[in-house]
């Protein structure tokens, strides 16, 4: 079993001095990434709500893009993925990212293309 | 620590024994449920996901459905659901202390920590319950037209929104709730709501400041609001009062809204539940010193992982189903 601990996070920008101390930075950090998206989700600003990216909006994309941060770090240093072999990490991470990016894509533009039937199509759902 | 027991030499690759993901036996099983059970919820999300796209112009918003905090009065959108994330990832914390002390084989702090592991649990599995509870009761009620479609109601000076009680008439009708055993036996029908269609259009006649509030969501991101004209034309599309919310109709909006947050926040509380379930076991366990017998505390770096894996989970749920 891995004891020894890598303690760098941010690609080494912050070092810390234990395993203890690492586990308390990465809360702080989830804590505050959390807070951003409250806040952002309370006060909705116009101007990323107004722009779109790819069809969806930028504070959407805000949201996905720091949930995606929060599930790499509790999963690197909470589930110690850091300290495991790389051949493991690539197994576990990068089949269900293959898998859900299929279903994603597939789902999304199946319901982009029953919505626009709803919409233009001869169906009468809104009465 | 291993759980395979060798007895071939390590450079032999066929012969077992041999350990290339440099984990244990349960380590890795542990990962391997761990994956297909992500894959189950990543199928839950990307029906949401499907579903809401296909409604996009008629989805609920979050923000207005969740917006209660025990306790108090009022309208806070997202805390309550940012709290229990909060106390999630704290319980999360807590783990890996818990697996850390485990490392260094100091069983005390081991216990401590699992043991406030375990409070956490409970305390999210508990607002969880508070949640769904608010959810189906439901706090204003609305009408549903023959399509399945939801009018809300809305005081046009101030723009809240209006509960059915503020404003329904109260008319002098006889309803009796159809039992089996008084009706016919194949048509039961379920608690009466508190007001009548009829009651609830009389109501809107009487009150010139009620306007409906329909599903459609304009291009501001905000739900459009009918004039007292329209208002009074579109009612007459109504056939039911809808309070709260049940699998088959809720007051929020979309059928489905309702149908998902059940199954998802259900899946994953289920989870939490089984979760503590297993926690307090390993809890016991390290109590009367299974693991100081066995020499490692390995199992509690893997009821961890699956403990890191719920909140994993719910960070997904909570910007999928509560922020997006």
């Amino acid at each position: 079993m891995a004891h020894e601990h890598k303690l760098e996070i941010f690609r080494g920008l912050v070092k810390f001095k234990s395993n203890v101390t690492k586990i308390w930075g990465v809360l702080i950090f989830l804590t505050i990434v959390t807070a951003v998206e409250v806040g952002l989700g309370i006060t909705k600003p116009e101007v990323l709500t107004k722009n779109y990216f790819i069809g969806m909006k930028i504070l959407n994309w805000i949201f996905i893009v720091l949930t995606l941060v929060k599930a790499y770090y509790i999963t690197w240093d909470f589930m110690h993925m850091r300290d495991e072999k790389s051949s493991l990490r690539r197994a576990v991470v990068w089949t269900p990212i293959f898998l859900v990016c299929y279903l994603i894509i597939i789902l999304l533009f199946e319901a982009d293309y029953i919505y626009n039937i709803f919409k233009t199509g001869y169906v009468s759902w809104n009465f | 620590m291993d759980s395979t027991v060798s007895s071939v030499s390590e450079e032999n690759v066929w012969g077992g024994g041999n350990r290339p993901l440099g984990a244990s036996y349960g380590k890795l099983m542990m990962w391997f449920f761990i994956v297909s059970d992500a894959l189950t919820f990543s199928g839950f999300l990307a029906s949401y996901g499907f579903s809401r796209f296909k409604f996009i112009e008629t989805w609920p918003i979050a923000d207005e459905v969740f917006t209660h905090v025990p306790f108090f009065h009022g309208n806070f959108p997202m805390y309550y659901v940012a709290f229990m994330t909060f106390i999630l990832i704290m319980s999360s914390v807590t783990m890996v202390l818990a697996v850390d002390a485990g490392h260094r084989m100091m069983q005390k702090k081991v216990i401590f920590y699992m043991f406030l592991t375990i409070i956490g649990g409970l305390i999210f599995v508990g607002s969880q319950a508070w949640e769904w509870a608010t959810f189906i009761k439901g706090d204003y009620g609305a009408l549903e037209t023959k399509g399945g479609r939801i009018l809300q109601f809305v005081k046009s000076d101030t723009g809240e929104r209006a509960a059915l009680a503020d404003f329904a008439a109260v008319l002098d009708e006889e309803r009796i709730t159809q039992l089996k055993s008084e009706g016919i036996w194949f048509e039961d029908e379920s608690a009466l709501t508190n007001f009548s269609v009829n009651e609830v259009i009389a109501g809107l006649k009487a009150d010139n400041n009620i306007v409906v509030r329909t599903e459609t969501i304009s291009e501001d991101g905000e739900k459009i609001l009918l004039n007292r004209a329209e208002s009074l034309e579109k009612v007459n599309d109504a056939v039911r009062v809808v309070e709260g919310a049940n699998l088959i109709r809720n007051e929020y909006g979309s059928r489905l809204f309702a149908d998902f947050f059940f199954f998802i926040t259900g899946f994953h509380g289920f989870h939490v539940f089984s979760g503590v379930v297993i926690n307090v076991i390993i809890f016991f366990n390290i109590i009367i010193g299974t693991y100081e017998r066995r020499g490692h505390y390995e199992m509690v770096e893997k009821v961890g992982l699956y403990w890191h894996f719920v909140d994993l989970v719910w960070v997904f749920v909570f910007t999928f189903f509560y922020l997006v």
